[in-house]
């Protein structure tokens, strides 16, 4: 089975995320006064054959831990679809 | 003795390591293209600073997985010398050599521009020939060199005295003025806990000759060379 993952990377909330408060910043100077909590992250998206979704799952949590973030500093979100979920929406 | 200056794909102070390496210390240095494997002829090895594979993903996160890391990994398990300088030092906290990670300076902005460092240890290989608390200059150029560790990583570095250089202002004070980008406790260059590995974001490479600014850099070579000369002689006698 192919499984399409979508990994969300984003820093841990206890690193401060300069790029989020630049944005922010300038979110209120065009006048979207009530927004707050910006962060910038990364989104990976990428294709496994696996027996089961979790088997998926599993070796998308590898690939995080190994590569695609780092641990010290950010945190991952895996998501695991069997259909593309771009084509979907 | 013998020095290697590993070249990854992206690296472009390579031939300012080398340059200060063999001009400073007179030995024989080497490139090491990143898919070697044999390194078992240097002594140390230095990892220069540039965009090793264009910084994709993290600085220094691709670049770990050259095959040259392997053996740089045995090198420094067996107490040789490493020196990363800049990307070469974001390399080194990717590898697990060091401690820590390299992260996006608070400011947003790529800062280049020489910087006044305070020496914090003076009895590392590389660092016995500056004198304790000596404050020198050295040029920083990097957009990712804001230091970061957990707080329990943190106060072991400093409990361990693994904390080698600090931004500071002129006379040797530690401000948030002279942090140049949010690094935590004005972190600009760590050691491990042998001190056989030093990686720092500074340029000493760029300060070893008067004509291109300064020479505060060649201590940093020239201690280093004297600790392999009185090693290589006392092996010789054992």
């Amino acid at each position: 089975m192919r499984y399409h993952v979508q990994i969300e990377i984003t820093l841990k909330p206890t690193v401060m995320d300069a790029q989020g408060t630049t944005i922010e910043k300038a979110l209120h100077k065009l006048g979207h006064a009530s927004v707050t909590n910006v962060r910038i992250g990364k989104f990976v998206t990428l294709e496994i054959d696996a027996a089961y979704a979790n088997c998926a799952k599993n070796a998308a949590d590898e690939m995080c831990k190994e590569l695609l973030a780092n641990p010290i500093i950010e945190q991952y979100d895996v998501q695991v679809s069997e259909t593309n979920p771009e084509v979907a929406a | 003795m013998k020095f290697g200056v590993v070249i990854f794909p992206g690296s472009n102070c390579d031939a300012d390591c080398y340059h200060a390496v063999s001009t400073v210390t007179g030995q024989d240095v080497r490139y090491v293209w990143h898919e070697e494997r044999d390194i078992r002829d240097l002594d140390c090895l230095l990892l220069p600073g540039g965009f090793s594979y264009g910084d994709y993903l993290r600085c220094g996160a691709v670049a770990r997985f050259s095959p040259v890391m392997k053996s740089l990994i045995d090198h420094a398990a067996a107490g040789k010398y490493i020196i990363g300088i800049c990307n070469g030092f974001q390399v080194l906290t990717e590898a697990g050599l060091l401690p820590g990670a390299l992260y996006r300076n608070d400011h947003l902005k790529f800062v280049c521009k020489p910087q006044r460092l305070r020496v914090e240890r003076t009895d590392l290989a590389f660092t016995h020939f500056y004198t304790a608390k000596q404050v020198v200059e050295f040029p920083i150029a990097h957009g990712e060199g804001r230091y970061y560790a957990d707080p329990e990583t943190l106060a072991k570095l400093e409990a361990n005295h693994q904390i080698v250089f600090r931004y500071c202002e002129e006379d040797g004070a530690i401000t948030d003025a002279a942090n140049p980008n949010g690094s935590l406790n004005n972190i600009a260059g760590i050691c491990n806990a042998e001190g056989n590995v030093l990686g720092l974001m500074p340029h000493p490479e760029r300060r070893c000759d008067r004509l291109i600014g300064g020479t505060d850099g060649k201590k940093l070579f020239k201690g280093l060379m004297e600790t392999l000369r009185v090693s290589a002689i006392s092996q010789r006698l054992r």
